[in-house]
C-alpha cells in the first residue's frame, strides 16, 4: 500500500479490530422471515478505514448494530478484540433537550469521568470537532453538519478504538459532507482509530476508504473487496478517486440491476 | 420527531465551503414575505380574548342590551366584588377553595405521575395500572360523588380526593403518552452509549416525557377547578362555590357573577403559568407555537 500516514498503528494503545466470521441475521420466523445478511465474513485492521457500501436495504446498518452489539445474530460470529465500540448514526442522534455541551458530556459521565474533567475533555473535544464557540446551543439551532460535528465529538467522547458510522454524513450537502470528510479523516488519523463506515456513496466510500467492501442486495453477502491505494489527503473530486469509484459504481449497478430486474 | 419539524421549517440554504458555521446564524429573511404558520407570538396575546368578551358585556349592559337580571352589569359585579371582600366574606372562602384547588391538583399530579412512570416504564406495570385508570376515566367524577360522599363523608378529604381523582386522569394520560412516545432513536443512542437504566431514566426519558406531562398539566389544571366547581356546590358550608350556592337561593345574580368571574380569573392565571413553563421547559422544541 502507498501509506502516506505517518503514525505507526500496531503499537498503539487505541489500536482495535473487529473480526466477523459468517455472520448470519434473520429478522422474524417462519415463512415471513427475512434474512438479512447471509455469511458475511470480513476482518476489520486495527487502525484502518474501511466503508461498506450497498444499496439501500442491503442489511448495512443491521451489520452495524451487530457489531455495536445492539442486536443478536442470528449464526456465524463477531469478535472484538476491544470492547466498546462508538456509534455515530445519520441523523437526529443528539438528544434535542440538551445543550451541545451536555451532548457530549453525556458520553463522559456514563464512564465515570468527574464533573470538572468532564467539562474539560467535552470542550476540548468540542475544539476537536471546531465547534468551540457552540458549546451552549442546543441542536435545533445548529446546522445539519454542525450537529453531526457533535455526534462526532460525543462518538469520540466514548473513547473507543472502534468507531462505526452509519452513513453519517448521507443528509448533507455536497460541500459540508466535503469538509466532514477532512475533519473525519485528520480525527481518524491523529486518534488512530478503526472506523468501520456505512455508505451508500461510491465516491465518498473512495474518499474515505482504505478498503471498500461492496456488499450483495438482500441478503448481504460480501460481493467484492477494494483496496483503495490512493495517497492522503484525498479529494473526492480527483481523477483517481473517480476512476475507481466509477468501477465499483458498475459493479454495484450490476448487482442492484440484477435484482431489479 | 422535533428534529424532522426543524429541519423543514428552516429555509434551504447551501452554505458555502468555509461558512457552514455563518450559515447556522441564517440571521435576516426578506422582509414582507409572507410566511406560512401562525406568524409571530402577540405579545399578552392570550389576554385578547378574554378582554373582548369583557369589552362585550360592559358596551351590552351600557347600552341596555343586558338585562341586569339575567346579566348583572360588570360595574356591579365589581361593587358587589368589593363589598364582599370589604365585609371580610370573600377573602376565607376564596383562601378555602384556593386551598382545596392546590392540595387537589398536587395531590392529583403526584399521583397521576407516579402511575404513568409505572405504567410507562415497565409492561407489567401497564398491564396492573392502565386498565383501570381507564375505567376511571370513563366514570364522570359527578357519578362517584355519592361514592365518595359515604366513604369520606363532607368533610375537606372527600373534596380533595375527589379534585385529585380528576386530575390524575390528564396528567397519566399524557405523561404515560410523553413516554411510549419517545422517539426509538434516542432508546437506541442512549444504547450505544451505553446508559446505565437510572441515568436512561432521568437523562432521556423524563425530559423526552416532559411535553407530554405539560400539556397534561394544562387539562390538570382546568379539570382541578371544574372539579372544585362540583364538590363546592353539591356539599359544603364554605368556598366560592357554597357562597354562590349561598347567593342562588337569595336571588343575588351579582354574588354569582362575582363567583363566576373569580373561577374564570383563576383559571386562566393558572393556565397561563403552566403555558409559561411550558415555554421556558420546552425551548427546544421548534414548533408552530414560537
Ligand atoms: N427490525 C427489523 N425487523 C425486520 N426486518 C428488518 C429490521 N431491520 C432491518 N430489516 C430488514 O433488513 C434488511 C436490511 O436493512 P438495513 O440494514 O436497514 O439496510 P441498509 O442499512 O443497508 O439500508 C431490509 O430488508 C430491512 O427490511
Ligand atoms: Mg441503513
Amino acid at each position: 500500500m502507498t501509506d502516506t500516514r505517518t503514525a505507526p498503528r500496531a503499537d498503539t494503545a487505541r489500536a482495535g479490530a473487529v473480526v466477523l466470521t459468517d455472520v448470519v441475521k434473520r429478522y422474524g420466523r417462519g415463512p415471513g422471515a427475512v434474512t438479512a445478511l447471509d455469511g458475511v465474513s470480513l476482518s476489520v485492521e486495527p487502525g484502518s478505514f474501511t466503508c461498506l457500501l450497498g444499496a439501500s436495504g442491503c442489511g448495512k446498518s443491521t451489520l452495524l448494530s451487530l457489531v455495536a452489539g445492539l442486536d443478536d445474530i442470528s449464526g456465524g460470529a463477531i469478535e472484538h478484540v476491544d470492547q466498546p465500540v462508538a456509534m455515530m448514526f445519520q441523523e437526529s442522534a443528539l438528544f434535542p433537550w440538551l445543550t451541545v455541551l451536555g451532548n457530549v458530556e453525556i458520553a463522559l459521565r456514563v464512564r465515570g469521568v468527574g464533573r470538572a474533567e468532564r467539562r474539560r475533555r467535552a470542550l476540548e473535544l468540542l475544539e476537536t470537532v471546531r465547534l468551540s464557540g457552540f458549546a451552549h446551543k442546543r441542536p435545533h439551532e445548529l446546522s445539519g453538519g454542525m450537529r453531526q460535528r457533535v455526534a462526532l465529538a460525543r462518538a469520540l467522547a466514548q473513547d473507543a478504538s472502534v468507531l462505526l458510522m452509519d452513513e453519517p454524513f448521507g443528509a448533507l450537502d455536497a460541500m459540508t459532507r466535503d469538509l466532514l470528510h477532512d475533519e473525519l479523516e485528520r480525527i481518524w488519523r491523529e486518534q488512530r482509530l478503526t472506523v468501520l463506515f456505512v455508505t451508500h456513496n461510491v465516491r465518498e466510500a473512495v474518499r474515505l476508504g482504505d478498503r471498500v467492501v461492496l456488499l450483495s442486495s438482500r441478503p448481504g453477502r460480501v460481493l467484492n473487496v477494494y483496496d483503495v491505494d490512493l495517497d492522503r489527503p484525498r479529494r473526492i473530486d480527483s481523477a483517481p478517486v473517480a476512476t475507481l469509484a466509477a468501477d465499483i459504481t458498475d459493479a454495484l449497478r450490476a448487482e442492484v440491476g440484477r435484482h431489479a430486474g | 420527531m422535533t428534529d424532522l419539524k426543524a429541519a423543514t421549517a428552516r429555509p434551504v440554504v447551501v452554505p458555502p465551503v468555509d461558512d457552514e458555521e455563518l450559515a447556522a446564524g441564517r440571521a435576516s429573511r426578506p422582509r414582507g414575505r409572507r410566511r406560512l404558520g401562525p406568524g409571530r407570538p402577540i405579545r399578552l396575546g392570550f389576554l385578547i380574548g378574554p378582554l373582548l368578551l369583557l369589552g362585550v358585556w360592559i358596551w351590552g349592559s351600557a347600552a341596555g342590551w343586558i338585562d341586569p337580571r339575567v346579566l348583572t352589569a360588570p360595574w356591579t359585579v365589581a361593587a358587589t366584588a368589593w363589598d364582599l371582600w370589604e365585609s371580610g366574606r370573600l377573602g376565607p372562602d376564596l383562601l378555602v377553595s384556593a386551598r382545596r384547588f392546590a392540595l387537589g391538583l398536587a395531590f392529583g399530579v403526584a399521583a397521576g405521575l407516579v402511575l404513568a412512570l409505572v405504567s410507562g416504564l415497565s409492561r407489567w406495570g401497564e398491564a396492573i395500572v392502565d386498565g383501570p385508570v381507564q375505567i376511571k376515566r370513563s366514570i364522570p367524577n359527578l357519578a362517584l360523588l355519592p361514592l365518595l360522599l359515604l366513604w369520606f363523608g363532607i368533610d375537606e378529604r372527600m373534596k380533595i380526593i375527589t379534585i385529585a381523582l380528576g386530575v390524575l386522569i390528564p396528567i397519566y394520560i399524557h405523561t404515560h403518552n410523553g413516554l411510549r412516545s419517545i422517539d426509538g432513536r434516542y432508546a437506541e443512542l442512549a444504547e450505544t452509549l451505553r446508559l446505565r437504566p437510572a441515568a436512561f431514566v432521568g437523562r432521556v426519558v423524563l425530559p423526552g416525557a416532559l411535553p407530554g406531562f405539560l400539556l397534561g398539566m394544562r387539562f390538570a389544571v382546568t379539570s382541578s377547578w371544574l372539579s372544585l366547581v362540583v364538590v363546592e356546590q353539591v356539599n359544603a358550608t364554605s368556598g366560592i362555590g357554597y357562597m354562590m350556592l349561598l347567593a342562588g337561593t337569595y336571588g343575588q345574580t351579582d354574588v354569582i357573577i362575582v363567583g363566576l368571574v373569580l373561577y374564570a380569573l383563576l383559571g386562566l392565571a393558572s393556565d397561563s403559568i403552566v403555558r409559561l413553563v411550558q415555554r421556558r421547559a420546552l425551548s427546544w422544541r421548534r414548533t408552530l407555537e414560537d
